[in-house]
């Protein structure tokens, strides 16, 4: 059974739509990347998993008893929220010092268990993000852009922490992600979002693929270079989504 | 002992100090401080009315705020901006409870103790409402405590947990409106939103986690309402008032001394 199926999917946002037809499933243990424009309905995908918000159509099915481990792009903190990394780590986990020790040491983070979250760095917090994710073992973890705010080689080594993190448990990695170059080389299934499903398949063949070409085309420019294409059809940046292009994804 | 009009006072100053500490915290870190304002401030028109239909001033103020909090949330992201929208709607409905007021010609109405609490004046059956609502808004809070501190950090965050990000916000919204109603005998509409937030601030000097913030903030507020009581006796003022800037003082205070300690560590 999948961890995740979604069939259909509409949602609008006031009387915009920013999401239809997409059709998504997600088995254990896969890890999988979507990519797309600002704009493109990359969040409200992963909001419409786990239902933050409300679909206009389709539907959303989660395997029973799905654990969930969500890492956000960021959090609304400022320094009036005192909140030291230990009760952070469990806040929603009801878990001993020890094993919050322990999720710490195993994200390469064991020496800010009693530092305030305001004063840690961009890449020690995005670390005890993700020790806080998978600490309660999710079966699937979600990234919301989640390396912002890193420099490359930050980003490199969280992915491939993210890497680890699925050989050791089988988590299935579901990810928004801006870092094409490196998100490509990791993912098994790249999905090219733009409202709704563009292409869709191995980083190599999405990499190769028109549409995502058409999209992307400038932003990889050098990494992808050697893929030659023609456009099939235009894809601009804010394209609306009209009953024609909604037939030509389906 | 409840016989004594110095000792309802006090029990009554520290039960809303007791139920304004986490509160106050979640109106600081959510940045509700002119929400609360909004709230606080429908709630004199809630009095207006309850005194025209000779009901329960905490049940009429209760409604009103309920009402301000929900149109709020209504209004909320359509034309205007948040702050635009409550400004608007905060004074407006402090004026109209005001002229309200001004209508009831036929009851002798002192509104200076409704827009500034007349704590002095708390009889039992205040003291027993008071309570109550203290209870209920301490035991919501103890309850939904870590869900809204996740919400607060990140909205997703809590949904992917399994939670209700919106029921929670509402149950955040309905302890405002009960702490203002019970409010509004011991410090009026015009300075609960002190009591919620002059604590909080001043607890967050020594607070490492959120909890120890909603604590001290609870232990300041308390203070705070007992050493007021004390000064509006001796000085003959007024006693909510006093008990505001009590909290103020200590905030100023414990401020500096904040402050000086840091510049003493870095030399």
């Amino acid at each position: 059974m999948n961890l995740i199926s979604i069939e259909n999917l509409c949602v609008n946002y006031g009387a915009k739509t920013v999401l239809h037809g997409v059709d998504l499933k997600v088995d254990a243990g896969e890890i999988i990347t979507i990519v797309g424009p600002n704009g493109s309905g990359k969040t409200s995908l992963l909001r419409a998993i786990i239902g933050a918000t409300p679909l206009k159509e389709g539907k959303v099915t989660l395997k029973t008893g799905l654990k969930i481990g969500y890492v956000p792009q960021r959090l609304n903190f400022d320094s009036s929220l005192p909140m030291t990394v230990e009760r952070f780590m469990n806040l929603s986990n009801n878990i001993s010092k020890k094993e919050c020790f322990n999720a710490l040491e195993k994200a390469g983070a064991p020496d800010i268990f009693r530092n305030q979250i305001s004063q840690l760095s961009g890449g020690q917090f995005q670390r005890v993000l993700l020790a806080r994710a998978i600490m309660n073992k999710p079966d699937i973890l979600l990234l919301d852009e989640a390396t912002q705010g890193l420099d490359q080689p930050g980003s490199a080594l969280f992915y491939k922490q993210i890497e680890e993190v699925r050989r050791d448990t089988n988590c299935a990695v579901l990810m928004i992600s801006h870092d094409l170059h490196v998100v490509m080389s990791a993912s098994d299934r790249v999905i090219c979002l733009n409202g709704h499903v563009c292409c869709s398949g191995t980083p190599a063949n999405v990499a190769s693929d028109p549409e995502y070409k058409a999209m992307f085309g400038a932003e990889t420019e050098g990494t992808l270079a050697l893929y030659q294409h023609h456009h099939d059809h235009d894809h601009d940046y804010d394209h609306d989504h009209t009953d024609k292009k909604v037939k030509h994804s389906a | 002992m409840l016989d004594d009009f110095m000792t309802r006072a006090v029990l009554a100053g520290i039960g809303v100090a007791l139920a304004a500490a986490p509160l106050g915290c979640f109106v600081v870190w959510r940045r509700m401080a002119y929400f609360g304002e909004a709230t606080a401030h429908a709630a004199i028109l809630g009095v207006a009315i309850s005194l025209m239909l000779q009901i329960s001033v905490f049940a009429g103020a209760l409604m009103v705020a309920l009402l301000m909090a929900w149109i709020v949330t209504l209004l909320s992201g359509k034309n205007y901006a948040m702050d635009t929208l409550l400004g608007v709607l905060a004074h407006s409905s402090l004026a109209f409870g005001l002229v309200f007021v001004s209508f009831l010609s036929g009851i002798r109405i002192d509104l200076m103790a409704y827009l500034f609490g007349d704590i002095l004046a708390v009889s039992q059956n205040d003291l027993a409402i008071i309570w109550i609502g203290v209870i209920l808004v301490l035991l919501l809070m103890y309850w939904r405590w870590s869900p809204l501190l996740i919400s607060t950090l990140n909205e997703e965050m809590a949904y992917a947990n399994g939670l209700k990000p919106k029921r929670d916000k509402m149950i955040l919204t309905l302890s405002l409106a009960i702490t203002v109603a019970v409010a509004i005998k011991v410090v009026g509409v015009l300075l609960i939103v002190a009591m919620l937030i002059i604590p909080a601030a001043t607890a967050r000097i020594f607070a490492r986690t959120p909890e120890a913030m909603a604590i001290i903030a609870a232990i300041i507020g308390s203070l705070s309402a007992f050493c007021g009581l004390e000064a509006a006796y001796v000085f003959d003022t007024p006693a909510g008032p006093t008990i505001v800037c009590t909290a103020a003082v200590s905030f100023i205070i414990f401020n500096l001394m904040g402050y000086i300690y840091k510049k003493i560590n870095s030399i």
